[in-house]
């Protein structure tokens, strides 16, 4: 078989794509443009007409800060309800902050604290340090945080030589590296470890308060975040963190001297599940505490108080009580009410009042409006100009007032006030920018691979025969366009449409699971309705009244004809059954208002009953088990596990014993750490080293199967060379019932009497002496392709699952039943369509088993838990194996886009499957039944019908994987199509951009998968090649 | 013969669709507070019921129905019972499908089951009209060479509108437009109804256009 050419042309096709991706979205996620100026104390200079008074040698209000950041501290978990008599876990336990406001109310406050989106904790420390909008693309670094080059805080202090002192979160060092005076990090990214953070922040915090050496103190708390991501907020664990919080904050409070201020803070809330990263209010809503042993405010709380803080207002609002200039690029506006209404020590700048506040800050403003419109031109040029003109009048009206030393009126705070939060909200809307150049190539690109891939299934065959390059090929290509056109409106192609133009819905994207499912559902619906109407699906003749001759041709027997129908509408009712049941296993969107997450996706670890906990062990370890013996069952009934290679090796025990290390490790997860004390080292070893073991053996096999990928047992019969040749070929025996044997070890000794005529023939023509060789019996020889592909599928998916949570493993059962039935309704609606009666048919694979098959994964991709939403990523999966976290990011990347894109990669690795399984079944089902035990050998041939059209063989291969590629790259089209089309909507980047990402992801993992399972097929043909030369060594002459 | 066949059947057809009108229209007037999307469940079983009558009256009357084999009055009336049976069942079936499509289990089963009652009077019913209660029979029916007189091939197209209306209904459903008809099922029976009614319309002409093509070489 041809296998360069074949695997050059998809290459090329991949590459094609991939360059329209990257110009796409290099084009679509721009990153917001940094200014690298700073802000310097000869900047807040006071309005002309006064003395230039050095704003940071004055004294400013509070010489020293202490900031308390408590990650994921959402403001419920803050506020305190006396009348709430059964608080859940997470209600209640923080009293401090309500009693000191209640209490001290010139002293303290306490107000929600909305962070911008997105809401991970990198990009809102360097949001409440800049005072900027970092933007939708630096989500990407989360694994790889780098060093902030903006204007901030702790350069601004760094700048007036206050010492920053900090503890806590490492991500904070990677941000600031070597700016701090003193710095005590530690490892964040293990979000299963509730305590070494928090409990290394307390060992230090309060000798460092005590002590003089420092005038900033940042501690950063992780225990609340990880013990949601790990727990949940509705957790015992939660209230126990939440009350150790509690008593912090006292400690601090107590040890506070009167020229300090305390800010307590979250950095962004959670969501009911406790994760966070999106946009929704749950997420974005933390809480801020502020708190002086002196009085900080200066007026009781009022009706003016603000009802939420935006989270870029801490940035002036501290900048200007501890007296820096407030930093470049930060689009904050101060919390006034931390601000006396007019001045009331003369000369200090720590008595700003709250116009003085105001200007400063407007001015600050306005100097980095003008700088960022000189460098980019994003900002819609008539709001420019109005901000500007807005703020020069604003200007001299302030100057007029200060010049006449009469009170300022009210109004022009109020104005003051009104031109920050505008311009606050036009940066807002406007750093989200595009280049529409780089998105149309993207796009353009992307059509003509679609289309490329379309013209190569059409013409796989010409393409693959080479013959008649000159001449061919424009008159191929014109028929194939003229038929492209038409070919459009058959319905698998239409399904594939619908699915496009849902991409461009955010009703659909957000209701994804449920329309791919219908869309699937229609089209396996499709097949039966169409084989009947075609005339197929029924035995002619059981209508006398039926005239026999308009029926296309009467390939089958009746009773064949029977069998196939009723496998087909089984399997049938198995995909409808499975993917019914898979429907229970999507997790929740934000934006589905009622919808309740599947309990499988939580780990069993979470569950707290313990009868319900084992019920879920034991189902899970149940579906592994079906899977394996499916797999296993499945080989054995080709007799694929008779000889003594390293793929059959790999099947018989490789794939048990990491089932085995699977079923241990999920036991010792699920161990509660509490329970066994004692063995709590042992316990730790086990999670480490049972998924690592796990890992090698998946390795392992995965090497066994591509070094030695036959799976062919060769029985050697001397008696038959000393019988003769008289000797009738043996049959081959199936479902005869007669033995056992025969039935399990589907014997094919046919091929080999075939595999012998063709040798002698060409032996003849060599010259050879023909009739010596001793009779061969080949077991498996049938299946030689599809097995090692099925055994790599079972090994990946049981490798796939390990990063999981563990009730996953029913869904991945689901998906083996749904992919086995996808696969008979293939195999049976072309035995009943007879495609492969006609020789000249070729082995092509329809288009709507491709669709089916695309559908199918996009389908799983939804019922194993996941969903195109950056929030719902599983980043447990990066720990598995690896408790204690990582030291590269390489590695947990892998992980989690592993775990990310299991359904993309097992169905595309199985996709050649489609183009064997009509030939393996063939056997089973078709040709077999009537005339099984008739004088034609030939029947048995199974996949070496391959073997002898190589050519016919290459082009199905191309042309199957032209068409998964064409499906799977419209549907990034189509994405691409909705990102760029409506990027200007409400919802793109809450669901087209994350949508257009995971497409684009996944259609990564795809093709390289596909390339993966392509490769392999080669591979296994180069093997057979080989076996045949050495069973026959006379062949290679 | 044509000619007769193809405006008995569009005469059948209009009647059909006036028993529609007549049952969207009349309990309107009857009913306080009556409305398509308001009291949809009434509509539906309303609108159910009279396509039920008028097409068994005008298919008993214009004796289109498959001969009986015998003329017992025994058989006549397990003939009857079957075709109850086969309704009711047809019933069931369609609710199982609709559910696998991905209507709410428990929650609204009765709105589901509705569905299904419309459905199966729309398509089912005309079948055991036509053909009798034989399934094999209408399994011969839906394939391309299956059809054995102008009856055959009309049926063919309108339970195809009718099954294609009510697969396109669901699409407006996830929709965030929040109107009246969004609401399940409502979109889903007024899809199927449309088709029903685009069939019936479809089918006469149809035919008329293609009675060239079209042979019958059993019958
Ligand atoms: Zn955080
Ligand atoms: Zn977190």
């Amino acid at each position: 078989m041809k296998g360069l050419p074949v695997l050059s042309l998809l290459l090329w096709v991949c590459a094609l794509y991939f360059v329209g991706i990257y110009l796409f979205v290099g084009g679509f996620l721009l990153v917001r443009l940094e200014v690298n100026r700073t802000s310097t104390c000869g900047d807040v200079l006071q309005p002309a007409g006064e003395e230039p008074a050095d704003f940071c040698r004055a004294q400013p209000r509070f010489r020293r800060a202490v900031l308390l950041i408590i990650d994921a501290l959402k403001i419920d978990f803050a506020r305190f309800d006396p009348n709430n008599t059964a608080p859940r876990p997470f209600e209640n336990k923080l009293p401090v902050l309500e009693e000191s406001v209640s209490v001290r109310p010139s002293h303290s406050r306490l107000y929600p604290f909305r962070a911008d989106p997105p809401t991970t904790t990198m990009q809102r420390i360097k949001g409440f340090t800049t005072g900027s909008l970092p933007t939708f693309v630096d989500v990407g670094n989360n694994f790889a945080s780098s060093a902030i080059l903006e204007d901030n805080l702790i350069h601004q202090f760094g700048q007036v030589g206050k010492r920053v002192v900090f503890m806590g979160d490492d991500t904070w060092e990677s941000l600031f590296p070597k700016r701090f005076h003193r710095s005590l990090p530690f490892p964040s990214f293990n979000v299963k470890d509730l305590h070494t953070v928090d409990d290394g922040i307390l060992q230090h915090l309060y000798a460092t308060m005590v002590g003089d050496d420092w005038d900033v103190l940042v501690a950063h708390f992780l225990g609340v975040d990880h013990c949601g991501h790990r727990f949940g907020p509705d957790h015992p664990a939660m209230a126990d963190k939440l009350t150790q919080m509690d008593g912090v904050i006292r400690s601090v409070m107590a040890r506070l001297q009167n020229d300090t201020l305390l800010v307590v803070m979250g950095d962004h809330g959670m969501t009911d599940s406790g994760d966070h990263g999106g946009e929704s209010q749950k997420e974005t809503d933390a809480a801020i505490f502020l708190y002086s042993p002196s009085p900080l405010f200066p007026a009781p709380p009022s009706q003016s108080e603000p009802d939420v803080v935006p989270q870029t207002d801490l940035v002036p609002t501290l900048a200007l009580l501890l007296g820096v200039p407030i930093p470049y690029s930060s689009v904050g506006q101060v919390l006034l009410p931390l601000f006396p209404s007019h001045r009331q020590t003369e000369g200090a700048a720590g008595g700003l009042s709250q116009l003085e506040a105001l200007w400063i800050n407007a001015k600050q403003v306005n100097r980095f409006l003008e700088t960022y419109s000189g460098m980019a031109k994003d900002i819609p040029a008539d709001s420019l100009t109005r901000l500007k003109s807005e703020f020069s009048r604003l200007s001299s009206e302030y100057l007029a007032a200060v010049r006449g030393g009469g009170p300022a009126s009210p109004q022009l705070a109020a104005r003051l006030q009104a031109y920050l939060t505008s311009v606050r909200d036009t940066c807002r809307a406007t750093w989200a920018r595009f280049s529409p150049g780089k998105m149309a190539a993207g796009l353009a690109v992307l059509a003509l691979a679609c289309l490329l891939c379309l013209t190569l299934s059409e013409l796989s065959l010409v393409l693959i025969r080479g013959d008649g390059p000159g001449l061919r090929g424009p008159a191929a290509a014109a028929l194939s366009a003229g038929g492209c056109g038409l070919g459009l409106l058959v319905p698998p192609l239409l399904v594939l449409l619908l699915r496009c133009a849902s991409l461009l819905s955010d009703s659909y994207v957000i209701a994804e699971g449920r329309a791919v499912t219908f869309l699937l559902l229609s089209l396996a619906l499709y097949v039966p309705v169409h084989l009947n109407w075609d005339g197929l699906l029924m035995p002619p003749g059981h209508d006398p009244l039926k005239a026999a001759g308009l029926l296309p041709s009467a390939a089958l027997s009746p009773s064949a004809v029977r069998r196939e129908s009723g496998t087909l509408l089984a399997c049938l009712g198995l995909l409808v059954g499975s993917l019914y049941l898979s429907l229970a296993f999507h997790g929740c969107r934000e934006e589905q208002g009622s919808c309740q997450p599947s309990h499988f996706l939580s780990p069993l670890s979470r569950l707290q009953d313990n009868q319900l906990k084992n019920l879920h062990y034991v189902l899970s370890v149940c579906s592994l088990g079906s899977w394996t013996y499916l797999l296993r069952r499945c080989l054995r009934h080709y007799g694929n596990l008779n000889s003594s290679g390293g793929a059959v090796f790999a099947a018989r025990w490789l794939l048990p014993l990491l089932c085995v290390c699977l079923v241990l490790h999920w036991a010792v997860s699920a161990t509660p750490e509490d329970s066994f004390r004692n063995l709590s080292e042992l316990i730790s070893l086990a999670q480490r080293a049972l998924p690592r073991a796990a890992y090698c053996l998946l390795g392992l096999g995965l090497l066994l199967v591509w070094v030695d990928p036959l799976t062919v047992f060769v029985k050697t019969r001397t008696a038959a060379t000393v019988r003769g040749p008289s000797l009738p070929p043996p049959r081959y025996r199936a479902s005869t019932g007669i033995s056992p044997q025969a039935e399990l070890h589907h014997l094919i000794p046919q091929i080999y009497q075939r595999m012998r005529l063709s040798l002698d023939d060409s032996e003849l023509r060599g010259g050879g002496e023909a009739g010596s060789r001793p009779a061969v019996e080949a077991y498996g020889l049938g299946t030689v392709y599809s097995a090692p592909l099925l055994l790599l599928c079972g090994l990946l998916g049981v490798g796939l699952l390990l990063l999981h949570p563990e009730g996953m493993a029913l869904s991945f059962l689901l998906l083996l039943l749904e992919t086995g039935a996808l696969l008979h309704i293939h195999a049976s609606s072309t035995a009943l369509s007879g495609l492969h009666g006609t020789p000249a048919g070729g082995f092509n694979v329809p288009w709507t088993p491709v669709v089916l098959w695309s559908l199918a994964a996009s389908q799983f991709f939804h019922a194993t838990g996941h969903l195109p939403t950056f929030t719902s990523i599983q980043w447990t999966a990066a720990f598995v194996g690896f408790p204690d976290g990582h030291t590269g990011t390489a590695l947990p990347a892998t992980l989690v886009a592993l775990n990310t894109f299991a359904s993309h990669i097992l169905f595309a690795v199985g996709c050649p499957l489609l183009l064997f399984w009509p030939l393996v079944r063939e056997v089973g089902g078709s040709r077999g039944g009537g005339r099984a035990c008739g004088e034609e050998g030939e029947d048995a041939v199974m996949e070496m019908r391959l073997r002898e059209n190589p050519q016919q063989f290459a082009s199905a291969l191309l042309q199957l994987s032209a068409r998964y590629l064409f499906v799977e790259g419209t549907q990034v089209f189509a994405s691409a199509c909705a990102a760029a089309l409506l990027r200007r909507h409400l919802m793109v980047w809450k669901v087209f951009a994350p949508k257009l990402m995971f497409e684009a992801s996944g259609f990564l993992a795809s093709s390289v998968s596909l390339l993966l399972g392509v490769t392999l097929v080669l591979r296994v043909d180069v093997a057979v090649s080989r076996w045949f030369k050495m069973l026959v060594p006379d062949a290679s002459r | 013969m044509w000619d007769h066949e193809i405006r008995a059947m569009a005469s059948t057809h209009a009647i059909i669709a006036a028993s529609v009108f007549m049952a969207t229209v009349v309990p309107a007037v009857l009913v306080p507070g009556f409305s398509v999307y308001g009291s949809h469940l009434l509509w539906l079983y309303s609108v159910s019921g009279a396509v039920t009558a008028v097409s068994v009256a005008v298919f008993w009357l214009l004796g289109i129905t498959a001969p009986a084999k015998k003329h017992t009055l025994g058989y006549k009336l397990s003939r009857l019972f079957r075709s109850c049976v086969y309704f009711f069942l047809s019933c069931l079936f369609f609710h199982t499908v609709v559910v696998l499509y991905g209507a709410p289990l428990i929650e609204s089963a009765l709105e589901t089951f509705s569905l299904a009652v419309l459905l199966t009077s729309l398509t089912t019913l005309r079948c055991l009209c036509v053909l009798g209660p034989s399934v094999q029979a209408w399994i011969r029916v839906f394939s391309r060479h299956g059809a054995m007189s102008v009856w055959d091939t009309c049926l063919q197209i309108t339970v195809a509108c009718t099954a294609f209306g009510a697969w396109l209904g669901a699409f407006p459903i996830p929709l965030d437009w929040d109107r009246p008809w969004q609401v399940w099922p409502v979109s889903c029976s007024l899809g199927a109804m449309i088709g029903f009614l685009t069939g019936l319309v479809g089918a006469p002409a149809w035919i008329h256009y293609h009675r060239k093509q079209l042979t019958y070489k059993c019958k």
